[in-house]
């Protein structure tokens, strides 16, 4: 438990001194701030796009798909915000400015994940939560606790499972420095699939989603049971629930990939 | 005459074989290009299987406009990028005095060494989605073989308009001294206008036309469009000509500019 919290507390202590040094240069910090809410609406203003021309996209209404979408951007948003630049790990290696980090008195993988943290970074999961709070408005549902607690467990879950998502597959990168690229398509391109209905994606691809690379579990399953909608692959309602658990079972397995990886670290002594 | 060819094409190579080392990071994003494409194009035949015929393309001509967009998304550098990198960390770091004082034209260097990386990424990251779009997602190849060249000379056109448009944003470097905001803000604009998130036909009447009459629409619109063969005979030579006219525009235009941001140098010696 003390690791635990030395962990954190030396994360803090590098992401604020990384905060102050953003900031430094104050014109660019603002635009680049404007630039992430920008481009974290373009998706947004697609879809606004797309039902100008349709009233339902896979049988859903705008809504409905703003909930998808809600849920998903907090979920990357958030993981994005905390460990997101744990993806430079090659670039790194290859520079071997993790040597560096490695003979600091403190974890490594906190070290790695504060870096260059900004609060730049908040920009998707405030906008994503903008959305949501439409979503919710919009959509005008009948509250149950059931539901209440489905979506609080999105709100938990979802950054989890991305977290794990970011760490795990960084770890490849111990392995094969190159990959970064690689990565960004089940974090980003999850993202981007979780905002769209499952009902638009093919039945293969949903398999996928459900038990190769869990991301169905950040706000498809939940979403389908708050929305009382029937699941196009047919699972049996628990697996809408099941979100705690399997985000446990991510941040467990990012772990030990993270010390596998680690531990598999020979510097090239440069 | 031919020496100053000889050169450019020897730089342009340079910069080919340079984008060539880097195998396992190319691949990775080729695969990233294609996850992403699969993902969009499911999104997209849902829009047209609610309403076919959008916009002037069939479900078939809209699933090939995502392959080939996500295709030139990298080559055309249509989130910015190429070049940009690289001059910005010489602005930094002062080195950019020396390209001032080159034997060589400061703006046809850039150029060179952006069409050796175009050409490059264009060939890998392009041809691998490219592929597999064709192969197993059913997106449609040119009917005609004449498509093929047009469609290159398109995409070359294509790097040499992004190039102006990001050069003209290096440019700010000058005055700025960090232009990575400014560079923040163009990129978003340029993947909304470029067509790249949604085909400009699809957007509101007014906001469509002034999208097609723009720069932006020269760098994945239009090549996209000549490989749909949405156009015949000359009309085709129209959209190449709208690509040029950019082209020279913009060319000019960083011409003038760079005059302005050379006068306003001062090197500091040491």
């Amino acid at each position: 438990m003390a690791e635990l919290r030395w962990a954190v507390t030396s994360w803090r202590l590098a992401a604020a001194m990384w905060m102050r040094a953003a900031t430094a240069y104050r014109t660019s910090f603002v635009l680049l701030a404007a630039a992430s809410l920008l481009v974290c609406s373009l998706d947004f203003v697609v879809l606004l796009l797309m039902f100008h021309h349709t009233d339902r996209l896979g049988g859903w209404r705008l809504p409905e798909i703003g909930l998808l979408y809600g849920t998903a951007g907090i979920a990357i948003g958030v993981a994005d915000f905390l460990l997101g630049t744990v993806d430079g790990l090659g670039e790194r290696i290859r520079t071997g400015a993790l040597d560096t980090l490695l003979l600091r008195p403190a974890p490594a993988l906190s070290m790695v994940c504060a870096e260059r943290f900004t609060l730049r970074r908040l920009a998707r999961p405030a906008q994503a939560t903008a959305v949501l709070l439409w979503a919710l408005h919009a959509l005008d549902l009948h509250w149950s606790w059931d539901k209440v607690l489905l979506l609080a467990m999105m709100l938990v879950c979802g950054p989890v499972i991305f977290g794990a998502l970011f760490v795990g597959l960084s770890s490849v990168q111990f392995f094969w420095g190159e990959a970064r690229e690689l990565q960004n398509s089940a974090t980003y391109g999850g993202a981007t699939l979780l905002q769209y209905p499952p009902d638009v994606f093919a039945r293969d691809l949903l398999l996928g989603v459900t038990f190769g690379v869990p991301l169905a579990f950040v706000n498809w399953l939940p979403t389908l049971q708050i929305l009382g909608r029937p699941d196009p692959l047919g699972l049996p309602v628990v697996c809408r629930f099941a979100a705690p658990l399997v985000a446990a079972a991510a941040a467990g397995a990012a772990g030990l990939a993270w010390r596998a990886g680690l531990r598999a670290y020979r510097s090239t002594g440069s | 005459m031919r020496q100053a060819v000889g050169l450019y094409l020897t730089i342009a190579r340079g910069a080919f074989r340079r984008y060539s080392t880097y195998r396992m990071a190319t691949f990775s994003g080729a695969v990233t290009n294609s996850v992403f494409a699969v993902i969009l194009a499911a999104t997209f035949l849902a829009l047209w299987r609610a309403r076919p015929g959008l916009g002037g393309y069939d479900a078939r001509a809209a699933v090939t406009y995502i392959w080939v967009s996500q295709a030139l998304l990298v080559s055309v550098a249509a989130w910015g990028g190429g070049f940009q990198d690289e001059l910005q960390t010489r602005f930094r770091s002062g080195d950019i005095a020396v390209d001032l004082y080159r034997p060589v034209d400061f703006q046809g260097w850039w150029l060179a060494t952006d069409l050796g990386r175009a050409g490059f990424q264009l060939l890998v990251r392009g041809g691998v989605p490219l592929a597999v779009g064709a192969l197993w997602f059913g997106a449609r190849l040119p009917r005609s073989p004449l498509t093929w060249p047009l469609f290159l000379l398109s995409a070359l056109l294509a790097v040499v308009v992004s190039f102006g448009v990001r050069f003209l944003v290096s440019l700010s470097g000058f005055w700025l001294h960090d232009a990575e905001g400014l560079r923040a803000l163009t990129g978003v604009a340029s993947m909304f206008l470029s067509g790249m998130l949604l085909p400009l036909t699809l957007f509101p009447a007014g906001a469509g036309a002034v999208a097609r009459a723009l720069p932006w629409a020269a760098i994945v619109q239009l090549p996209c469009d000549v490989f749909l063969e949405r156009r015949h005979g000359l009309a085709v030579l129209g959209e190449l000509g709208f690509q040029l006219g950019w082209a020279l525009v913009l060319f000019g235009l960083g011409r003038v500019g760079l005059r302005l941001a050379t006068r306003k140098v001062v090197v500091q010696g040491g």
